[in-house]
């Protein structure tokens, strides 16, 4: 079986977040993890990337970004609920 | 017959009880309108297209409030419906930029993070607990920024995928694009953002 590099190794780890991986593929990125301390970083990123990507989504305040509501959207959007409940009655 | 109409007239009081939870839709605004925002904010990146979300978003919990089940908070409510508008902005968005096409930039990014022989040309960093790393809003701050660094195509896709948790099947489908494709794209974008956070993240941990 030939050795596959780290740049084989790492495609093979994000397509294992997309799609079960192969018998083959399996064992050939289980050797080269054993030997490769990069890419059981790598692997371990990819986790953690996906961990921290979900909690962003769920929590988003959790972006100290400065961003506000701006009071004119806020409004703009009053004005337009107002109308539409208007419509309703 | 009047079965029936005592069923319905069960739904409707049941319907009633949750309006109670859901309040007055004068409220939504001031209650949950930030929350909307910054979620709008964060997947579409563009101030007028948030605030266009967020009022789509109370039009329709107005049209539909009756069908407010109750067994969610209002907030998460509020943020399903919210979630599809961001579905469709980022379904039309997909279809103005050509996904399908290769792209040689993004090639040259991938090719940046490994040396000829195929090797990490920097090795990859050791990033830590988990636990620990997601307590940190500095993380969280540095993680969309370096979202907001990827080609636009990139972080849209990542985002479907990782953030509204979307499977192949579904995006394909959407976008017209192959799986081979979206994992392709996908590869790019993770490799991307790890660089980004390795050198961003991980310079900050060790001055400070």
């Amino acid at each position: 079986m030939e050795m596959l590099t780290c740049k084989d190794a790492s495609h093979l780890i994000s397509e294992s977040h997309e799609r079960p991986l192969g018998l083959w593929e399996r064992l050939g990125l289980k050797m080269h993890l054993w030997m490769c301390v990069g890419c059981r970083r790598f692997e371990r990123q990819m986790t953690l990337l996906r961990l921290a990507v979900r909690a962003l989504g769920k929590h988003p305040e959790a972006v100290d970004d400065g961003a506000e509501f701006p009071p004119e959207a806020r409004e703009r959007i009053r004005k337009a609920l107002t109308e539409r409940r208007d419509r309703q009655h | 017959m009047w079965c029936i109409r005592d069923e319905r007239a069960r739904d409707r009081k049941e319907t009633e009880l949750n309006k109670n939870t859901l309040g007055s839709p004068d409220t939504w605004l001031d209650e949950h309108g930030a929350a909307l925002y910054k979620y709008a904010l964060m997947h579409t990146r563009d101030e007028h297209k948030a605030e266009e979300a967020v009022q789509e978003t109370l039009l329709a919990a107005l049209e539909s409030r009756d069908r407010f089940a109750g067994d969610a908070s209002p907030r998460t409510w509020l943020i399903g419906i919210l979630k599809h508008k961001v579905m469709d902005m980022f379904r039309h968005d997909a279809r103005e930029v050509q996904l399908a096409d290769p792209d040689d930039a993004e090639d040259a990014q991938v090719e940046d993070n490994f040396a000829a022989n195929g090797h990490w040309r920097n090795m990859p960093s050791d990033w830590g607990n988990p636990e620990e790393l997601l307590e940190r809003g500095q993380f969280m701050t540095i993680l969309q920024r370096c979202l907001d660094a990827l080609p636009p195509r990139l972080s849209k896709l990542f985002m479907l995928r990782e953030v509204m948790e979307e499977d192949t099947e579904t995006i394909c489908q959407d976008l017209a694009i192959t799986p081979t494709n979206l994992w392709t794209m996908l590869y790019r974008a993770r490799l991307g953002l790890r660089q980004c956070l390795d050198r961003n993240w991980v310079g900050k941990t060790a001055q400070g």
